[in-house]
């Protein structure tokens, strides 16, 4: 698996202040990769860089296993967080123009723009101004501005930010079919619930240095806490009193509590079944909520 | 992607959406209107020869051999009806007299008079009205291309960044190309427009069938001028660019490029006010911003001797090239600051925050 972007140990001050410290993650191949963090957690200046658009001040992108070249650069696409097209050209010209800008041939680029305004329906408005058109719209060109060159590497900052729940879809779908042809794709986004729904990968930020990075699944492993759910035929308020729990939540016959260190989880599971029957028991895994604002604290 | 094929496709988008640019076409065509009109419209109004009546038949082989129009009437009160209805200019009756309306007709009373042959021994080099025309026009056309076309360039800049669109364009090319691409195509464009005008002024004055002395007197100052345009433009072209990148919004460009703008008007009115003043003129023909005007006009006046148009020239080359690189610079150090107008130094210190 070598079409990995690597991001090495990148520092980055601006003036006397360090915004990004060490800064080490991988996307991998054909993983959707959600790159989340706190609002000037450095996300932005982060994919800046990565981009070459920013310098840093120290490490390095690597791409394919070699330093990253502007002629590799050439078959990424990019969306910045800052949105920005030309107001005075028309939706299909800036598309062809922005994959020329890519290195594709002018019938390649025409061809490429035709299918995406289609797949982003917005093939009846491919001959109107930029600036006539209502902010989703607008949105769904810069998507189709990031996408038209068909890139080996999608680097996304907030891209799902202005966008309808339709167009989001739309957006998401096409994203998965890069990501499955091996692209890597990695995404900004504050919105958590939507990362956790998409992301295969997590890269957490936080003050410039990365807390966490890994699959979703791993991630909520690691970060699991010793939290369970429990289930019984009848009222469940006697589990506060038994030793070692902390009771979370309680709800009738339902409870959600934490255990305490060197409390056995299968104690609580037999005091249970001696007061009835127990429907269902099992640890909690964190939502990513949770996983987010634990490597923040 | 090679760096010039970038700028190339740069380039090419500038062109086209100049070309639909309404306030560009129209400009042209109003210019076009008044090359056609300064040229064509004065032979028009002219009318051709004076028309001259005639009762007197002596007087008027000496007036056909001046290239007048000569009417023969048979007395002198018709000859002096028809000039009073206006079909002639003046009349010859017998005497001879001339009678004219409200103007001595010199060309009339130039054929029927003998004049002593005249020798200037000191005569002017040049026409003194071509003497205040010819600077006057050349100075002109520098002026208002360089700021007009130069400005537009500005804008072109400043637009991308406060779409923000730069930062698309400049992950995707590098920022060289896109600042070669923005200011070869609004060269092109700037002598594109010039040469269409010219063309048509040319046709116009062979049209009209105007003097072509004026042709053969300009012709030199106009061979030296065309390099100095050249490179003047390319130079003032860059800084422009720079000077663009330095303002975030259309709103803060006057500002920003108020010190350019200087640069460009300064000389235009040293050199139209001070035409007269070799000295002044001498050290203005070196000056990179004002050479452009300074130098051709001299040579114009034959003021200059045969060296200095090349040594200026190449002060000019030398000077263009170190703009070329300070403008470079200040765009490529102020591209992607986003947030309020750059200043000067601060542009010219964050060059190293773009990545290779």
């Amino acid at each position: 698996m070598t079409n990995v972007l690597s991001v090495n140990a990148i520092s980055r001050s601006f003036g006397d202040r360090q915004v990004l410290k060490d800064v080490t993650f991988d996307v991998g191949a054909g993983r959707m990769t959600g790159f989340v963090g706190a609002n000037g957690a450095g996300k932005t200046t982060t994919m800046r860089i990565m981009l070459g658009v920013l310098g840093a001040d120290s490490g390095e992108v690597r791409w394919q296993g070699r330093p990253l070249t502007r002629d590799a650069r050439q078959s990424f696409g990019y969306m910045p967080e800052e949105r920005g097209l030309y107001p005075k050209m028309t939706v299909a010209d800036q598309i062809v123009y922005l994959a020329r800008l890519h290195g594709m041939s002018a019938g390649d680029a025409r061809r490429s723009t035709d299918a995406l305004l289609e797949r982003l329906g917005l093939s009846d408005r491919s001959g109107d101004l930029v600036e006539k058109l209502s902010l989703g719209n607008q949105q769904r060109v810069q998507i189709a501005a990031a996408l038209v060159h068909n890139p080996e590497v999608l680097v996304l900052d907030e891209p799902f930010s202005g966008l309808d729940p339709l167009a989001v879809d739309v957006v998401l779908g096409v994203l998965r079919d890069r990501a499955a042809a091996g692209a890597p794709v990695l995404f900004s986004s504050h919105q958590l619930d939507v990362v956790e729904r998409l992301c295969d990968d997590l890269v957490i930020i936080a003050d410039g240095t990365i807390r966490a990075a890994g699959s979703r699944h791993q991630l909520r492993i690691s970060h699991a806490l010793p939290r369970y759910r429990i289930e019984v035929g009848a009222d469940a308020g006697w589990i506060r009193d038994q030793p070692g729990v902390t009771l979370l939540e309680l709800d009738g016959a339902q409870a959600v509590f934490d255990l305490d260190p060197g409390t056995d989880d299968q104690e609580v599971l037999r005091a249970a079944l001696a007061r009835g029957p127990v429907r269902a028991f099992g640890p909690v895994a964190p939502s990513l909520t949770e996983i987010f604002r634990e490597v923040n604290q | 992607m090679t760096t010039s094929a970038a700028a190339k496709l740069v380039a090419a988008r500038e062109i086209r959406m100049k070309l639909r640019d309404k306030t560009f076409i129209f400009s042209t065509v109003f210019f076009l209107l008044v090359a056609v009109a300064s040229t064509v419209l004065p032979a028009l109004i002219e009318g051709g020869p004076t028309k001259v009546a005639v009762s007197d038949s002596a007087a008027v082989t000496a007036l056909r051999n001046a290239g007048l129009e000569v009417s023969v009437v048979p007395d002198d009160a018709a000859a002096e009806r028809v000039l009073r209805d206006g079909d002639v200019d003046a009349a010859v009756v017998s005497g001879p007299k001339v009678l004219a309306m409200d103007e001595t007709p010199a060309d009339v009373v130039g054929a029927l008079s003998a004049s002593p042959p005249v020798q200037l021994l000191d005569p002017d080099a040049v026409n003194p009205f071509l003497k205040f025309v010819v600077p006057f026009a050349l100075a002109f056309l520098f002026f208002v291309t360089s700021f007009t076309f130069g400005m537009q360039i500005a804008q072109s800049v400043t637009e991308e960044k406060q779409t923000r669109i730069v930062e698309i364009l400049v992950s995707s090319i590098p920022v060289r190309a896109l600042l070669a691409g923005k200011v070869g195509a609004i060269t092109l464009l700037a002598f594109g427009q010039i040469a269409l005008i010219a063309l048509v002024a040319f046709a116009g004055i062979q049209i009209a069938d105007v003097d072509t002395e004026v042709v053969s007197l300009v012709g030199p100052a106009i061979g030296w001028f065309i390099p100095f345009f050249v490179l003047g433009f390319v130079m003032l072209a860059t800084l422009w660019a720079g000077v663009g990148a330095l303002a975030a919004r259309q709103e803060d460009l006057a500002g920003a490029s108020t010190p350019l703008q200087m640069a460009v008007m300064l000389p235009f009115f040293a050199v139209l006010f001070l035409t007269d003043n070799e000295p002044v003129m001498r050290i203005l023909s070196y000056i990179p911003f004002s050479a452009p005007i300074a130098m051709p006009v001299r040579l114009f006046n034959s003021d200059a001797a045969a060296w200095e148009p090349v040594v200026s020239l190449l002060i000019l080359a030398i000077s263009a090239a170190v703009f070329l690189r300070v403008g470079a610079r200040v765009y490529e150090g102020s591209l992607l600051r986003t947030n309020g107008r750059t200043s000067f130094a601060t542009a010219w210190r964050t060059r190293s925050t773009i990545g290779s």
